[in-house]
Parts: structure tokens; sequence; C-alpha cells
């Protein structure tokens, strides 16, 4: 089934995030991230961030959870079975950081034809719970074998 | 907050140090748990070929978690990363090692533009068309 090109810029409701410093040490052991500043807050505060930063990857974590809202809309019409992983990009304001209160907003960017296939773009822009940006995860997955058949063709 | 590379002495052409990783099948289940996505085709051998794989596949948000390590490795401060992209070309099985490559593409002022690659064994891309932009 082709994805619903109607959805195209809709936004869906915020979800909340509390950052937690264990969550954040968590996240870089798991992709082997050893700097102390990642684990230790006396290391963090000497390089002069306020608290522990999260590694830059951290915020796929938000992303995630943003959208398993969107693909699982049925009105938007993915199998998820289908879905690799395209491209990835993060654009940030500042590093996520232990003990921030954000807000994650998932939008569906794009939805297009690409020969066979479709890609689908998805973009989460974090902000606090004040409204200050921190950044924006914008995830383009490949919906393989899913696009309508051209007009003129089988 | 002061970078580890010193500003002054970046110029393209600059090779970062690389940064490569063996992948284990534990680093994919502790990643699957750290980062909230348990899709099986990461640790259930089962699921994977019934999906047409050979087996479990490393996440390629791993690959790409492991690949910013030479960025901040390289920058020393994460804040000091503005833009950071990838493009997933190429699954990467347990057992095989990531070896992560980038060099100074473009220095304009204070902004630094990385590009950057990761690849398995046979020199096959996992990760293509790297990019970090700093701004130091």
């Amino acid at each position: 089934m082709a994805l619903n090109q109607a959805l195209v810029g809709k936004a869906y409701p915020a979800l909340r995030y509390e950052v937690g410093r264990e969550k954040l040490r968590e996240f870089a052991i798991a992709v082997g991230e050893t700097d102390p500043i990642y684990h230790d807050e006396a290391a963090a505060r000497a390089a002069g961030h306020p608290d522990l930063p999260a590694v830059p990857t951290f915020a796929v974590v938000l992303s995630l959870r943003a959208g398993q809202v969107v693909y699982g809309d049925p009105e938007l019409g993915l199998d998820y079975s289908r879905v690799v992983h395209g491209e990835q990009e993060f654009v940030y304001h500042r590093p996520i950081r232990a003990g921030d209160r954000l807000l994650a907003t998932g939008k569906v960017a794009a939805a297009q034809a690409k020969g066979r296939h479709e890609l689908l773009t998805l973009e989460t822009e974090v902000t606090t719970e004040d409204g200050e940006p921190v950044c924006l995860v914008r995830g383009t997955l490949l919906s393989r074998g899913t696009a309508p058949p051209r007009e003129g063709r089988a | 907050m002061s970078p580890r590379v010193n500003l002054a002495e970046v110029r393209p052409g600059d090779t970062l140090p690389e940064v490569a990783e063996t992948i284990e099948r534990m680093d994919l289940v502790r990643y699957a748990g750290a980062s909230g996505d348990f899709n099986p085709i990461h640790w259930n051998d089962e699921v994977a070929k019934a999906v047409g794989l050979p087996g479990v596949i490393a996440h390629g948000m791993y690959s790409m978690g492991v690949a910013a390590r030479m960025v901040t490795g390289w920058v020393g401060d994460p804040a000091a990363i503005k833009r950071l992209r990838v493009r997933f070309s190429t699954m990467i099985e347990p057992g095989q090692t990531l070896t992560v490559k980038g060099e100074v593409a473009e220095v304009d002022g204070g902004r630094v533009l990385v590009r950057f690659h990761a690849e398995d064994e046979k020199g096959e891309k996992v990760l293509s068309k790297g990019e970090a932009e700093l701004e130091l």
C-alpha cells in the first residue's frame, strides 16, 4: 500500500521526555563512548557543561518514541516490516543534558516515490518545556516496493 | 568548553583519528536496550532470516553512534557539533569490524566541515556521505 501523501506536514502531539543521568550514561556505554564528560558530573562541569551532556546520537531515543506514534498512525499506511533506515541527520542548537525536560514533536516531513520504493522522512523537533530549541532529528526510511504503479506502466 | 583541536591548525585534508569497533551480538542487545529500538532483526536470527537477511544485523544507529565517537573524540566538546548526518548503505553483521574514517573537507572562519564514512572489513561502505558540521 502506498503512503498517504495527505499526511505530509502533519505534526503529532508532543511527547514529554525527562533526561536522566543514568540513561545518558547507559546510552554512552552502548555506543562505546568512554570520554569522562559523558559519565562523570565533575568531568562534565570541569569541561564547562552544566550537567552530563548526551552523546550526539542520543536524540534518536526521542525520535524513536515520536516515530512510534507517527508510524503507528493507520492513516499513514506504513508497513513497518518493509522499512529500512535510509538516512539520518541531526541539527543541534545545543547538546541534550541531564535534567532537561524536553518535548519531542514528530512530523511527517516528506513522502515520495523513488522507483518502486517510497521515501518517508520523519522530523522530530526537540525543545525544552520552556520552548528553548535543542535539536531537530530527521530520519528517512525506505519503504520497499510500496510505490504506486506509474501511469502508462503496469 | 574549549575544543580539543586547535582551529588555527585545522586544514582541509587533515584526517581524523580512525575509530574501529568489532561488533559483538552483545553490543546490539545493549544498544537495543539503551535506545529502545527492539526490532528483532537486530538480535533474533530466526526473525532476521525470515525477512531475507543472512542473520542479525547491527542497528544503523549503532554504527552512527560509533561513527560519532570519531567526531567527538577529535573535537572534544559536543556543543561544537552543529549538524551530523549519514546515509545507511550496507548492513553489517556481528563478528565484523566497523572502521570509521574522516577528513576535514572545508574550513570557513570558525566553521569546519568533516566528511566521513564507515566501512566493513571488505571496504564496503556501511555509512556513506557522512557529514559533521562543527563550530570551533
